[in-house]
């Protein structure tokens, strides 16, 4: 890895960071308990289309450890890892089968979110009648992630034609 | 910024949601007796809902407030760090839910109305 790319990496984790700050500052509500925009996303799909996934997951894995230690506590960690992770998965794969577009990616990568947070919840409450947001939270994570996915296509056109190192 | 693929999942997306909605509304359509709440798992206590009350919740995770007013519950105060859990519109029917998560707690709306009422006297 170079110098430049090791900069361009910590860039991007800390303009992710900012941006779970500013949601965090400015909740975007949908009407639903919880659900945000997930302004950061958009940092993690342009960045799963011009960089290497290893360097996706660790950009993620920092940028929720950061976010969770400085504006959360412990427990927001385990849902946003959950979710965080699961979604890069299935990005990750999904962007390698090269059948949907940047927004479509990102749409799978919003339902799977908040499914993977869903999870969780039931596991840590202990009761199976939390799945009953199972469809709200799907619709929420189609509406953020395609909000999120034509913004990241939108940047990732102009972004694209910077030297990375 | 789309690709014809993209519509298929959207589809696919809002078909799951909307079916899982209508099944889910389905259970959910009977006015429930009471509630139930549950914290981490285990039972703390059921309230009927046809009193107006308030129940205090005061455990190791957390503060609680639940009223029932009108046949309804809603979460009036807690001292949670997301707040979420008052966000929740008051619930009174079957199945229905309200959930703060800090704290583990679920208050569950159980039981029909019918259940309350006696189906025949024995004499």
């Amino acid at each position: 890895m170079t110098t430049k790319r090791a900069a361009y990496c910590a860039m991007l984790t800390a303009l992710a960071v900012i941006f779970g700050y500013v949601e965090a500052l400015i909740p975007i509500g949908f009407g639903i308990p919880g659900v945000k925009l997930g302004l950061a996303n958009i940092v993690i799909v342009i960045a799963l289309y011009i960089l290497p996934n290893y360097q996706v997951f660790v950009i993620q894995l920092m940028r929720i450890v950061l976010v969770s230690f400085l504006f959360g506590n412990m427990s927001m960690m385990l849902y946003s890892l959950a979710g965080g992770m699961l979604s890069l998965l299935v990005m990750c794969y999904l962007k390698r089968m090269d059948i949907f577009s940047v927004t479509g990616v990102s749409i799978a990568g919003g339902v799977s979110h908040n499914i993977g947070q869903l999870v969780v919840a039931v596991l840590v409450v202990q009761n199976l009648k939390i799945a009953f947001y199972f469809p709200a939270l799907m619709m929420a994570g189609l509406v953020t992630g395609c909000v999120i996915g034509m913004l990241a296509c939108r940047i990732k056109s102009v972004i694209e034609k910077i030297d990375i190192g | 910024m789309f690709r014809k693929k993209d519509f298929l999942l959207i589809t696919a997306i809002i078909v799951i949601a909307v079916v899982s909605a209508i099944l889910i509304a389905l259970a959910q359509s009977e006015a429930g007796a009471m509630i139930r709440i549950t914290i981490d798992g285990t039972f703390y206590g059921e309230y009927s809902l046809s009193e107006n009350q308030t129940i205090s919740v005061d455990e190791t995770l957390g503060y609680n407030r639940i009223v029932i007013e009108n046949g309804s519950a809603y979460m009036a105060e807690a001292d949670c760090p997301d707040k979420y859990c008052m966000d929740y519109l008051p619930i009174a029917k079957n199945g229905e839910t309200i959930i703060c998560l800090p704290h583990k707690l679920v208050v569950e709306v159980v039981g029909t109305q019918d259940a309350r009422q006696l189906d025949v006297v024995v004499p």
